[in-house]
């Protein structure tokens, strides 16, 4: 795959990407190239950087070195008589609109009913009439099991059907890429089934770029096209499924999968 | 209307404001120290065992709390001589301030005693103290120290509100402005001098306050 | 619970006192009248400084924490001298100083204008605290909808932010009310200034000051009460949950 040409060009491209917080390194120069319409999962211990890479490519976090690009485009930063500098809001605004993202704790907007809170950014952000907005919402809504809740409050829903409507949520803004963050980590191990089921049908019948930062290895191994393991801020290993899991290169991915499955 | 200001009248004044300034700390300092035992007394009524006393003193607080300083300070000055308690401007002046601060501060004392922690209480009934000792010795000692910083700030709301002592003609720094400002028609320079001069007190209290707040987190090492 | 009961206790022995006072004194006939007029007064001048304050204290908030630079400064001095001087040296100024500026304003204007300003200036504050509690989830929630920050700002963090501002906004209404008697002192009409006013025409000292007080104090308990409707109605709002 090369950047040259934008047809060519990967969905996703992390390049030479560093992050710190003061003198902790969190991500050390990492090169991620994600094809259009593939499924990642970002896998690692707790305090390896992958829940960063999602943050920094919906630019909740400001990269420190280095470049993300979105189809082609820089995210990041912007060019400005051919140089690449810095992008501003505009820019990332304008790049950004392609990226969607579900929270590990929901964040939901309280004040707002479930089709409340997938009509709003519609309306403000892309300037949908009310009425569109909420055949929109209530379609999505619809998809994800929960036709019959547009007007209950996060407050009256169980936390994995609050999980569902930010999935929705997201989806109203018709990006091309979805940002999963450890999405099932605050729910009960009940509800853990719904939410997966609705991630599952989406990849299936949806043309979208996913990312997920998950704890899940069986849904990871099932569902992902890539694996990609994070260890002290850079990807120790990464590999189809099937030979990541089931024969793991690096010591730090066998020792890492040896906990978690024993666990299991 | 052209705005120049002059220096050579504020030279003038400077000496008489500076004098005036003297009777606004007295009336700070005197007024605050009335507040701080007015507000302990009433945060010790409120919490007396006795229900109809509480709730007299949350009324008589509630009630200082939620009308004017300012007439308060005209009910000492002009009501209370008609009951025989004459005093002067200056007094009744610093008596409004203690009393409805002291309203304010019983809020502070009373937010420090309820912040003790019931164990504190049961032990010293198992030691079988008295409740005077036990007031004394063990929970006062504790309530305080933390609440130093919100009594603080009212001490600077105290100061700050003391140019009402001059609607009864008392020679604080407003009054003293004013009679300036009318006697050479020149009121920007008075007037804003005495503003210069809260506003420095007021930064460099405010960082004062902030000072001891940070020194009572390490002594009590965010316990 | 106590904290209601004092108050109920305040609004019986109030309207014991009124009405002992009504039929007690044949003079009250004399100086209610006027007293009712000044109270008037008073209630125009704390309503207006409450919008003036509101106004302020919203742009001074947000002026300080999301200004560029030159607005931020311009929101932190506002802040810092109208919290640091009195509110009568304030109010002086602007009915004193701001003439000799070329500008002069109506008694009235000047009092809602340095009182609002005044209370504006605490509540810029008030209003800071409450945006910085909301969940800093809220924010990136936003955020990765692609929202601006001044959509997110009106949509989804100051309707949160609004339940824990209004206790102390309730305050700063009682606040501004009791500062509202310093307009008497430039002489304008409202009730402080009617009760010396009446004090000196009828000498009815104890009367006079004993229902000013009283008058202040029923305005202050009908603010409180409203402000506590207005947290009861906020709070079900938002009551339906945490997202």
């Amino acid at each position: 795959m090369s950047a040259d040409h934008p047809s060519a060009a990967p969905m996703v491209r992390f390049e030479n990407v560093r992050k710190s917080y003061g003198h902790l390194t969190v991500l050390d120069d990492l090169n991620l190239d994600i094809a259009p319409n593939e499924k990642v999962a970002i896998i690692g211990p707790s305090g390896s950087g992958k829940t960063t890479v999602l943050r920094m490519l919906m630019t909740l976090e400001e990269v420190n070195d280095g470049v993300i690009w979105v189809e082609g485009d820089p995210l990041t930063h912007m060019y400005r008589d051919g140089k690449l500098v810095r992008a501003n809001k505009r820019h990332i605004r304008q790049v950004r609109s392609k990226i969607g993202m579900v929270f590990q704790h929901f964040n939901l907007f309280p004040h707002m009913s479930a089709v409340k809170n997938c009509m709003e950014a519609p309306i403000t952000v892309l300037g949908l009439s009310r009425d569109e907005a909420y055949e929109r919402s209530r379609v999505l809504l619809d998809m994800v099991g929960l036709g019959d809740k547009l007007d209950h409050y996060p407050g009256q829903l169980s936390g994995g059907q609050k999980q569902r409507v930010a999935i929705a949520r997201a989806l109203a803004m018709r990006p091309k890429i979805m940002l999963f963050d450890e999405v099932t980590s605050a729910l009960d191990p009940e509800l853990v089934g719904e939410v997966l089921n609705v991630i599952r049908e989406l990849g299936e019948a949806h043309d979208l770029t996913m990312l997920m930062v998950t704890h899940q290895m069986g849904f990871a191994k099932e569902f992902a096209d890539r694996v990609c393991f994070f260890y002290a801020g850079k990807i120790a290993e990464q590999g189809t499924p099937d030979a990541f899991f089931g024969n793991p290169q690096n010591e730090r991915t066998q020792q890492f999968l040896s906990a978690v499955l024993e666990a299991d | 209307m052209t705005f120049e200001w002059d220096w050579a009248y504020t030279q003038e004044i400077l000496p008489i404001l500076g004098k005036a300034s003297i009777i606004t700390v007295q009336a700070t300092v005197i007024g605050f120290i009335l507040a701080a035992l007015i507000g302990l007394v009433f945060a010790l009524l409120r919490m007396s065992t006795l229900a109809p006393v509480r709730l007299a003193t949350g009324a008589v607080v509630e009630f200082i709390r939620s009308t004017p300083l300012l007439i308060q300070i005209f009910f000492v000055y002009f009501v209370l001589p008609e009951f025989g308690v004459t005093m002067d401007a200056m007094t009744a002046g610093i008596l409004a301030l203690g009393l409805h601060y002291g309203s304010y501060c019983s809020e502070v004392y009373r937010a420090g005693l309820d912040n003790i922690p019931k164990g504190q209480w049961e032990a010293a009934t198992a030691l079988n103290l008295s409740t005077l000792t036990t007031f004394k010795d063990i929970i006062i000692p504790q309530a305080i120290p933390p609440v130093v910083p919100a009594l603080g700030n009212y001490l600077v709301a105290l100061f700050k509100e003391t140019p009402l002592l001059s609607a009864i003609a008392v020679l604080e720094l407003m009054q003293t402005a004013k009679i300036l400002g009318s006697e050479s028609f020149q009121y920007t320079e008075p007037i804003t001098l005495v503003g210069l001069f809260f506003l420095f007190f007021s930064l460099v209290s405010a960082a004062l306050v902030r000072q001891v707040e940070a020194w009572l987190k390490t002594r009590h090492g965010g316990a | 619970m106590e904290q209601v009961q004092s108050r109920l206790v305040v609004a019986i022995v109030l309207s014991f006192f009124l009405g002992l006072m009504v039929a007690t004194f044949a003079d009250v006939r004399v100086f209610l009248p006027e007293l009712l007029r000044g109270a008037w007064i008073t209630i125009q001048i704390t309503a207006g400084g409450i919008v003036v304050a509101i106004l302020a204290a919203l742009a001074a908030a947000i002026g300080k924490m999301y200004g560029p630079r030159p607005v931020r400064w311009l929101a932190i001095t506002y802040i810092e001298i109208f919290r640091g001087t009195s509110a009568l040296v304030q109010l002086f100024w602007l009915f004193f100083v701001l003439p000799y500026f070329g500008v002069t304003l109506e008694p009235f204007t000047v009092g809602i204008a340095a009182l609002g300003l005044n209370v504006g200036a605490y509540g810029a504050e008030v209003i800071r605290g409450a945006i910085q509690s909301v969940d800093r989830g809220q924010w990136e929630a936003s955020r990765a909808l692609n929202m601006t920050r001044m959509q997110a700002l009106r949509r989804i963090i100051l309707p949160q932010a609004l339940v824990a501002m209004i206790p102390p906004w309730g305050n700063l209404f009682i606040e501004l009310l009791k500062a509202t008697a310093l307009v008497s002192m430039i002489s304008l009409g409202d009730l402080a200034f009617k009760a010396q006013q009446m004090n000196q025409n009828t000498l009815k000292t104890v009367e006079i000051f004993s229902l000013v007080l009283l008058i202040y104090l029923a305005i202050a308990l009908v603010i409180t009460s409203l402000m506590r409707a207005l947290e009861r109605k906020a709070a079900k709002g938002l009551s339906r949950g945490r997202g």
